[in-house]
């Protein structure tokens, strides 16, 4: 068992709370970093792959795990920061400000849609971002001579200062700049966390009530939530774009949408390691699924919906059995190795999840 | 001048009065308790300062502002924090996260400088973090500071939602029944508790309570409420002894 000794409260505030943990995330970082030389390229795609989705998956946590307000529109935000990032760099804008500023214009996008949206709870709410996704379809296909419609874009080559990026012939370089995002957004959420705004997310996603009482103005903090969500969003969008080297207007669908909510909860609401844990799931699961197809029934069967089924089911069994995710898993077994042989049954008590704000009335 | 004066406030849900012509003033320093039976309209009273509801007619005003100027997140920048009858807390944050959330009326720092974590904001968590632990020192709450709501047993939230008000510096405190659930030595707490509120940090107390024996033990002045309108007011002792008050509690014929 680990015990810490703190001196200042400053050790609370640190990014890393010991030494134990810096030593962690320090071996983490340095990893990630030597991956290219440590993997081939398909599996270095592959982990791209998963970094962008943990962007994504980042956004929309902190929008549903942290502030409590349920989405099922992000793809639409997916889709506007890939949009906007294309059409800017198009303008002759460089990556370098087309990027950031796809992400800011996505976040203003999405905190002037909050508005309408601030007074609808739970389930509502996510009845009424449904919307949003099938709408951004039909967006996209009138905004044909800007957004190429339904024969869709191609993103050009990345050029930051002379250096070159692109995801096929360069996925090393691509590599780098999205774990730079990634990092980059981490970093933000963490800030958060350990600031005023992000107790304040907490605060509305668990009692409006009282958040109120303590000075919490619900709207402009809910506005707030949704702004850097879609911010965030709207980065992952962009590289998602650049991922895929090409897309139109049935890229972001509905099933995007889904796809994420469903990443975060069996990642584990509320948690930064949640949106990383169900990236991996979300990333590979159709891999491990068609080697495990593969062995079963041998290669040319196909099985229509078997994906979206078995996520399903992997989420049922989640909100069953596991409702803080994967990282909650994560989170009682490794106390159980570190209090062995000490551990208690009934240590981790059921806790409800978050999806639920409906107390003021 | 009193530091809250309720004129003549009146609210009505739907057919039933809650609150029926009130008039009370609450005097610096003081402690005031409200009682009252089951439905009287005592914890309308504290909504409609929390400006949770809009009285139909009457007035309002604390420090000599008029409260009904204000609307509900605004209450908490004058210095007036509460607690609620059925515990209202962050169920799915420490209690350190709690009490910090009580120093959110203090917040000085931007989006942005919080998104960067500016050294500015890393001084202001400081602070509040100092300011917090105090309480955290005054309320006994040192074995909880980092445990989850969630699991915590009844009379330590009640603990923990005081402590959430009083991190937030107010200079007028309202407690809706800060003892209901709790032990008899968790009420003999809450007891030295509110008396060291008003004592040594010199803040106003206005609570409802159906416990007597804590109502007369540290109040200074009692209003007995029925069916939203004022009873009887007066010391403890004057306001048990009122026989409207008699009547009321136990019924006709009892005097
Ligand atoms: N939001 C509301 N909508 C409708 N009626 C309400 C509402 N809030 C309170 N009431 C009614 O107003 C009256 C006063 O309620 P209030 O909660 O103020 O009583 P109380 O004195 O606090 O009682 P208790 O001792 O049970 O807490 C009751 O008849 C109650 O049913
Ligand atoms: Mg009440």
């Amino acid at each position: 068992m680990r015990i810490q000794f703190k001196t200042s409260y400053n050790d609370d505030i640190r990014l890393f709370p010991d030494r134990w943990t810096l030593g962690v995330y320090t071996t983490l970082l340095v990893m990630a970093f030597a991956l290219p030389l440590l993997i081939g390229e398909f599996y270095l795609g592959e982990v791209t792959n998963v970094l962008i989705w943990a962007i994504a998956g980042l956004g929309l946590m902190l929008l549903t795990g942290q502030a409590g307000q349920v989405s099922l529109g992000h793809a639409a935000f997916l889709a506007i920061g890939c949009y906007t990032n294309t059409i800017l760099i198009e303008a002759g804008l460089s990556f370098i400000l087309a990027f950031p500023l796809a992400g800011v214009i996505t976040g203003m996008v999405g905190a002037i849609i909050a508005i309408p949206a601030l007074r609808l709870h739970g389930i509502y709410l996510a009845i009424a971002t449904i919307a949003l996704s099938i709408l951004a379809d039909d967006i996209i296909v009138l905004l044909d001579p800007w957004t190429g419609g339904v024969s869709g874009k191609f993103p050009d080559m990345i050029t930051i200062f002379g250096l070159e990026i692109e995801r096929w012939s360069m996925p090393t370089r691509f590599y780098y700049l999205v774990l730079l995002v990634t990092i980059l957004c981490t970093l933000f959420y963490r800030n958060l966390l350990r600031s005023p705004l992000g107790r304040a997310f907490a605060a509305v996603r668990d009692s409006e009530v009282s958040a109120t009482a303590m000075g919490v103005h619900i709207a402009r903090t809910k506005t707030k939530a949704f702004g850097l969500s879609c911010m965030i969003t709207g980065w992952a969008g962009a590289l998602m774009g650049y991922y895929a080297g090409a897309f139109n207007n049935e890229t972001f669908s509905l099933v995007i949408s889904i796809t994420l909510l469903m990443m975060i909860v069996i990642g584990g609401l509320g948690s930064i390691h949640g949106a990383f844990f169900g990236a991996v799931v979300v990333a590979f699961l159709p891999q491990v699924l068609s080697i495990l197809k593969g062995a079963v029934l041998g290669g040319g069967v196909a099985i229509p919906g078997l994906e979206t089924g078995v996520f399903g089911m992997i989420l049922i069994l989640f909100i069953l059995f596991e409702p803080m995710g994967i990282y909650g898993r994560w989170l009682k077994i490794r106390t159980w190795f570190e209090l062995f042989p000490f551990a208690r049954k009934d240590m981790f008590r059921r806790q409800k999840s978050y999806l639920k704000t409906e107390r003021l009335r | 001048m009193s530091l809250l004066k309720i004129k003549d406030a009146t609210l009505k849900f739907g057919g039933v009065v809650a609150v029926d012509d009130l008039s009370l003033s609450v005097e610096e320093g003081e402690i005031y308790a409200i009682v009252g039976p089951n439905g009287a309209g005592k914890s309308t009273v504290f909504n409609l300062i929390s400006r949770f509801y809009q009285p139909f007619s009457g007035s309002i005003s604390f420090d000599g502002q008029n409260l009904l100027d204000r609307s509900a997140d605004q209450v908490a920048d004058l210095g007036i924090a509460r607690t609620f009858q059925n515990i209202e807390l962050f169920d799915h944050a420490t209690v350190l996260q709690n009490l910090l959330v009580g120093r959110h009326r203090h917040r000085k720092t931007s989006m942005v400088e919080e998104l960067f974590f500016a050294p500015r904001v890393r001084r202001e968590e400081l602070a509040h973090r100092e300011a917090v632990e105090e309480i955290i020192d005054f309320l006994d709450l040192q074995p909880y500071r980092d445990k989850m709501i969630a699991g915590l047993p009844y009379g330590v939230r009640k603990v923990v939602e005081l402590g959430r008000a009083l991190a937030s510096g107010p200079s007028l405190l309202l407690l809706d029944e800060p003892a209901s659930g709790l032990s008899v030595e968790e009420t003999q707490d809450m007891r030295w508790w509110i008396d060291d509120i008003r004592k040594q940090m010199g803040i106003t107390v206005l609570m409802v309570e159906h416990d007597m024996g804590l109502v007369s033990s540290v109040s200074d002045r009692v209003l007995a409420l029925a069916d939203g309108a004022k009873l009887a007011e007066g010391t403890p002792a004057q306001v048990q002894a009122d026989p409207a008050v008699i009547e009321a509690y136990l019924g006709a014929g009892a005097v």
